[in-house]
């Protein structure tokens, strides 16, 4: 997809993992979330293994882990949930520095944090290295009706309308004589927010108009490239690797 | 965007057969979805329901600080569904919700399932309810307004009460279902206003320029009347 369509998650690259055919790379994650979420909490050793074989992932596709760090933020909300647990929950306790947390409480804390810890990085480990275009199209080889396809495309395509629409909505303000701050834009901002989405309907329906009148069907353009046996095999060697580590830790 | 923080479930919140049985949910409510949908979705509605789709994303992306620690963001549910029907409204917060999952690292890929029930399809069946239920009461602009008003604020209520439902079945038994509940569905209910404020403004605007682009409208506009006579 044009460079209009990037968004801050992705890292271009050109390794293995980025050049890995998207619909393969979308069934390693979701198997691999899978394999995670299933282990039992006690098997600490296990969440281990499986960072071990994600960094193996991070390695290929030369992600530094800083750059993760940095967008794993998103789960913070969580974490403080979590962190809230140990003094919560009820049934025996233990003591940790002298406070007496709940043994329930602080397992549970635990499961949550590694286990949407786990999930989150491999969101961005597939975010990284798959542009929105490309996950499109292996959602469509993985035979998703045409029909969501074509509002998954419209809407990715739609976001940039809608922002480029609200900017200018916001130089138009200015222009008038609004000053922004911080917080008191939020009332012209909601106001305006019905404008906002007429305008972007009808900047929205002459570039579907465009597309159509372009040839596009509904589906997006496909270079081919199917995956062969190898591929998958490749792709679903490290989910291969955390079924093998689930199995035994059950 | 990136400042922008997850209120979906993440992964590990349900055990695994809980994750799988709202996944098997979540598949067979949008089939049917995407059955019913095919008679609403034509040359004219696809950019809207793409517009929809949009919008929910860039509105779920505000994210209201409520509690101390707890945050929560709109759903969107009732705007898709009274803008463009009950069908295509539950695909465009699922497609919503699936994008995020997978491109933007929010929410759990294995809550995906969960997520869609309660937003997608509970959240969207119940304000488009609520909205046909009212709908007589729709007939000018400040009726219209009220009424998405409410459909939104029931569509957020009732979609956290799914998540207390799932909760109930797969969650964590250390904590009591009461306070847990008490929260999540105190929670919506303020975010219900806001959810409610910005459906309210988004249709009310639709409906003032483009009336024959809102899904709950269908129908109700009176034919063309031809007067016969040429006045003076």
């Amino acid at each position: 997809m044009s460079a209009g369509h990037s968004h801050p998650l992705h890292r271009p690259g050109d390794t293995p993992v980025h050049r890995m055919a998207p619909q393969v790379k979308v069934v390693a994650a979701v198997a691999g979330v899978l394999c995670v979420v299933s282990t039992p909490r006690e098997r600490f050793w296990a969440f281990g293994l499986y960072l071990a074989v994600l960094a193996g992932v991070w390695v290929l596709a030369r992600i530094p882990p800083g750059w993760l760090a940095k967008r794993a933020l998103i789960e913070a909300p969580f974490v403080v949930l979590a962190f809230a647990f140990p003094f919560l929950a009820g049934g025996p306790t233990v003591d940790v520095l002298g406070v007496a947390l709940s043994e329930h409480g602080l397992l549970s804390g635990w499961n949550i944090v590694v286990k949407g810890t786990l999930g989150v990085l491999v969101s961005l480990t597939l975010a990284a290295t798959t542009t929105p275009g490309e996950l499109i199209v292996g959602l469509q080889r993985l035979r998703v009706p045409t029909m969501v396809i074509t509002i998954a495309t419209l809407m990715l395509r739609y976001l940039d309308v809608i922002a480029a629409e609200a900017r200018r909505m916001r130089i138009a303000r200015i222009c008038r004589g609004h000053d922004p701050r911080f917080l008191w834009q939020v009332g012209a901002t909601a106001r305006g927010i019905g404008t906002l989405f007429i305008r972007s309907y009808e900047r929205g329906e002459r570039v579907h108009l465009a597309m159509v009148s372009r040839g596009w069907t509904g589906a997006m353009p496909d270079q081919g490239r199917p995956a062969g046996r190898a591929a998958w095999l490749l792709g679903l060697a490290p989910t291969a690797l955390a079924a093998v580590v689930l199995g035994i830790a059950l | 965007m990136t400042g922008s923080v997850a209120m979906h479930m993440s992964d590990g919140l349900l055990n695994t057969t809980t994750s799988l049985l709202f996944i098997g949910v979540a598949v067979v409510g949008l089939a049917v979805a995407a059955a019913k949908a095919r008679a609403d979705l034509d040359d004219r509605t696809a950019p809207l329901a793409g517009l929809v789709a949009a919008f929910v994303f860039a509105t779920q992306m505000l994210n209201f600080p409520v509690l101390p620690g707890v945050s929560g963001h709109l759903l969107g549910g009732a705007l898709a569904a009274i803008l463009v029907g009950p069908w295509v409204g539950a695909l465009c917060v699922s497609i919503v919700l699936v994008v995020q999952a997978l491109v933007f690292a929010d929410g759990g890929v294995t809550a995906l399932g969960a997520n869609i029930t309660n937003m997608a399809l509970i959240g969207t069946a119940a304000g488009f309810l609520v909205a046909t239920l009212l709908k007589r009461f729709a007939t000018g602009k400040a009726g219209l307004v009220v009424v998405a008003f409410v459909a939104a604020l029931v569509n957020t209520v009732v979609a956290s009460l799914g998540f207390v439902l799932e909760f109930a079945i797969g969650g964590d038994p250390a904590f009591s279902l009461g306070a847990v509940s008490a929260t999540v569905v105190g929670v919506h209910c303020l975010i219900g206003l806001g959810e409610g404020v910005i459906t309210a403004l988004t249709v009310g605007a639709v409906a003032a320029v483009r009336p024959d682009l809102v899904y709950l409208l269908r129908g109700t506009s009176r034919p063309l009347e031809l007067r016969e006579g040429t006045p003076a």
